[in-house]
Order: C-alpha cells, then structure tokens, then sequence
C-alpha cells in the first residue's frame, strides 16, 4: 500500500545548521501519528518541511503522489497538507471570524469544514466570532488555529505543541476534537512534548533525538523503557 | 465669514492631501515599505494623463480611467521586478532603490516634457462653484476632490474589511510565513498592494494636476506633505490619513490667512507638534 504522505531520507537545514538526519516517516489516509522527542530533536522542523516552511529536496517528500520537497507553502496547503504552527500564530489584526475565513483562502477543497462546522465543533467561537483574537483565551486561540487550519479542508492536519501553554482540562477538550477531525478522514500529526497524552491518543509514533529517528512503532507494541530511552538517548 | 472661509478652504485642500498620502499609507501598512518615489509616481501619472488627453484628445475621464488601469500595471511590475529583490528584514536597500527610482522619474519627465509647468484642462469644471449659503460658494473641483478622498479611503476600508483579499493583505501585514501557510502567495499580494497604491496615487495626480501647476520637480514636496498626512493620521489607518490630511490643510490655510508666507511653515509646524503631543499619530491602527 503506497502512503498518503512518504518522507524518505530528509535531510532538513537551517543555513549551515542541519537539523534533521535521514529522516523516514510514513502516514496512511485517516492515520494519527505522533511524534515525539525532547526540546530541539527536530520535532517542529520536521513539521514546518512537510508545511513548505523549510525547503528540502523535491523527492524527500511525496503526498498524494506529488514530490513536494521544495514547494512552496502556499501551494502545499492547497495539495491538502495544513500546519496548525507552534504557538497558534493567529493573525492579532482579524477577528475570530476572519482568522478562520483566511483558512480557505485557498478555496479549491471545500468540503466538509467550512465555518458552520467549526462553529459545531467549538460553539465557542461562534459567540466570539467578531471578537480580537487577542482578548480570547490560550483555549479559545488554540480552537481558532485548529479551525484555521481544518477550513482549508486538508487530508494532513499538522499539529504542532496544540497543549503548550494550555490547562490540562482545556488540553483535554481539545484532545476530544480529534477522533472527529478524523472522522472525516483527515489524517493527523501530532507533535507534542507530553508523551503520554500523545501515545494516548494516536495509532503509532516516531521519537526523534537530535534530528534522527530513534524508535517508531505502535504504542501499545512498545514499552515504556524503550521510549524513554529512545527519548533521552540513554 | 472670513474665518468659516478659511477652514473649508483648508478642509477641501486636505482631502488633496489625503489622496497624496493614501497610496503612501497603503502600502506602509502592508508591506512596512516606505516609497520615496510615491511623489514622483503621482507626477508620473499626472504627465501619463496629460499625454492622453492632449496628444490623443482623449476626454480627462476616460484618460483617467486608462491611465488608472496602465499605473496599476506599472505598481505591479515595479513590485515584481524591483521592490520584491530589495524587500527584507533591513529597511535600507528599499529606501536606496525607491530613491533612486525617484531621481530616474523625475529626469525622465524632464527629459520627455521638459521643465515648463503644466496643468490638466477639465474645462469650465475648474472654475465652477457651488453656492451653499449665500456670500459663501465652493469651487467644484476642489469639492470634487475631497470627495473623491472621502470615496478612495471608503472604498479601500471595504477592499481590506470586507473581501477576501482584505484579509489576505492584512494577514500578511501581521506575518508573512505564517500568511503563507494559509495559501496566500506573498509575492502577489504585494505586488496587488503596490498595485493599488500606484493606481491610488493616479486619482491623487488628476485632482492636483486639475487645481495647480505642476513640473517634473515638484514630486519630492508631494511626497512631504504625504508623509506628514500619514504620520498625523497614525500609521496603519487609512481613516487616520484622510484626517491628516484635512488637519495639514487647515494648518496651511489658516496659517495662510495669518500671513501668506507662513502656509508651508505652519503645516510642518503642525505636524512637529501632533508628533509631540501623540507621537503615534491621531489614530494609531489598533495593531498592537
């Protein structure tokens, strides 16, 4: 079976600093990867390659049958690859509303997420849809990012430290989203620094440690020693 | 009468004013790039709507609207093949390029028109009047002209509030990468923008060129008193400019009336003093 999305030995730099090595990652249709690893093993690089943030060759990554190593960010969110980024990013000069709207404004994938479904799934943000992002809170920021990034109605939803900086029961509420993301088929990855809310709640991982895989597999396969040593390289 | 006289006078010159700066405070807001050409780009326009209504005897409205259409060309391609090379995190290289792209304009023009003044024909339009209190008339050009301030600046809030491009613009103002990420293509939003700040300062070109002489040099002065309605105004807000605008107006004017030699001197004092009182303007945009 061909994977929705193939990394095959990605390299990823920084100028002269690289930061991943050789880097494998597979992702079916609907799957829920994690990928987890300490402060600095690459976890977001690896994310922002996949989004087009970072630039690597054309043929270390292919989705949907198209390399797309060096594309360009704004044509790899129309493919159907969209990054919820690091820290929420929302844009502080639009509202709630238009956070969202700007989601789509690619515009060639349409269904099933559009405003009134987001709405269904964060009610919230209904009431506050006029409202700056600014005066929300980290939970309600962190709902406006995800639904910015579910409007352009991706097959890939990258989500990247969606709990930073969160309370454990908002984290919670926003975990619950996820079976229903994937529900309509959209494949997740997520990347996070809380291990076990992570295995929790995906089909497999990856752990990375300075920029090389070091342990992938089913969490209910894996022990716990093997991940904690393939997390702290001990 | 006198002194009601005076500051509708002053009013209408601001919205001259305002339309100077409008394209100026465009493009700040969405790229934070400062255009020491934007005078000499309404200059251009001006020539550009002279040609076609003296050599083609073209009437000045279908000129206009022409020479809309070539300068939002022009904006387009300045941005995609100039600007977009020199825009970065260093604030340097685009102001070295927009001002030499002023010295190239302005010995373009003298070149191709040479140094005599000029001024665009609109025929009896130009001294009509309305009279709205008997003893009290107002030329129709200049109405005209803060009119069509009021309209651009309506117009342009819409164009950001209300569609999708808005968005686009405003979102990448807020941050390009992460604009990106949305499917927004930087490099076109940008050259839209500048697009529209050229085509802007073309409606800026016809009022002026309609009410005053003008010359290939005169490009630099225009772009002074459209820094001044922007920073008045408050960076980021268009409302903002078309305040500055009125605000610098009223202040030549009335300064005028106190002694005609002190017009030039009391906008500039004006604006040193709103920078004082409120150095982020009149109305800061709320970004924060």
């Amino acid at each position: 079976m061909t994977s929705l999305l193939s990394v095959s030995a990605l390299d990823a730099f920084y100028g002269d600093f690289q930061a991943l090595f050789g880097i494998d990652f597979e992702l079916q249709q609907g799957e829920a990867v994690a990928v987890i690893g300490a402060n600095g093993a690459g976890k977001s690089t690896l994310l922002k390659s996949l989004a087009g943030l970072v630039r690597n060759r054309p043929d270390a990554i292919r989705f949907a049958g198209r390399d797309i190593g060096d594309s360009p960010a704004a044509n790899i969110v129309r493919f159907g690859l969209a990054l919820v980024p690091e820290g929420r990013q929302l844009f502080l000069s639009l509202t709630v509303e238009e956070n969202l709207l700007i989601g789509a404004y690619g515009g060639e994938r349409t269904s099933p997420w559009d405003l009134q479904a987001v709405y269904r799934m964060f009610p919230v943000l209904q009431e506050r849809r006029r409202s700056a992002v600014t005066v929300l809170s980290g939970g309600q920021q962190q709902m406006v990012a995800i639904g910015r990034g579910l409007m352009s109605n991706p097959s890939v939803l990258l989500c990247d430290e969606i709990s930073l900086g969160l309370a454990p029961i908002v984290v919670e509420d926003i975990y619950r989203m996820l079976p229903r993301i994937r529900g309509n088929g959209t494949a997740i990855v997520v990347v996070e620094q809380d291990i076990a809310r992570a295995l929790r709640s995906t089909d497999r991982f990856y752990c990375l440690q300075e920029g090389r895989v070091t342990l992938a597999g089913r969490p209910a396969d894996t022990d716990q020693d093997a991940i904690r040593a393939a997390y702290f390289g001990t | 009468m006198n002194g009601f006289d005076t500051i509708i006078e002053g009013v209408l010159l601001g919205g001259v004013y305002a339309l100077f700066a409008l394209g100026l405070s465009l493009i700040f807001g969405i790229m934070r790039l400062v255009n020491l050409a934007h005078g000499d780009l309404i200059l251009l326009a001006a020539y550009l709507v002279l040609s076609v209504t003296t050599a083609l005897g073209v009437p000045l409205v279908a000129a206009s609207l022409l020479v809309v259409v070539v300068m939002f060309a022009a904006g387009f391609a300045l941005q995609r093949l100039v600007l977009e090379r020199v825009l970065g995190d260093d604030i340097l290289p685009p102001l070295l390029v927009t001002f030499g792209l002023s010295i190239v304009i302005q010995n373009g023009l003298l070149l191709g028109y040479g140094a005599d003044s000029r001024r665009l024909q609109a025929g009896a339009f130009e001294s009509s009047s309305v009279t709205l209190v008997p003893g009290l008339s107002i030329g129709l050009a200049p109405l005209a002209a803060l009119l069509t301030a009021v309209a651009a600046v309506a117009l342009l809030q819409l164009i950001f509030y209300r569609t999708s491009l808005g968005r686009a613009f405003r979102a990448t103002a807020d941050s390009p990468p992460i604009a990106q990420l949305m499917g927004i293509n930087e490099r076109s939003v940008y050259a839209i923008a500048v697009g529209l700040s050229v085509a802007v300062s073309v409606i800026a070109a016809i009022t002026f060129g309609i009410r005053a002489n003008f010359d290939p040099s005169i490009g630099p002065a225009r772009l002074l008193y459209a820094f001044e309605a922007v920073i008045i105004g408050g960076l980021g807000s268009l409302w903002g400019t078309l305040a500055g605008g009125i605000v610098l107006g009223l202040a030549q004017t009335i300064g005028a009336r106190i002694n005609p030699e002190w017009q030039i001197l009391a906008g500039h004092l004006t604006f040193l003093a709103v920078l004082m009182v409120r150095p982020r303007g009149l109305f800061p945009s709320r970004r924060p």
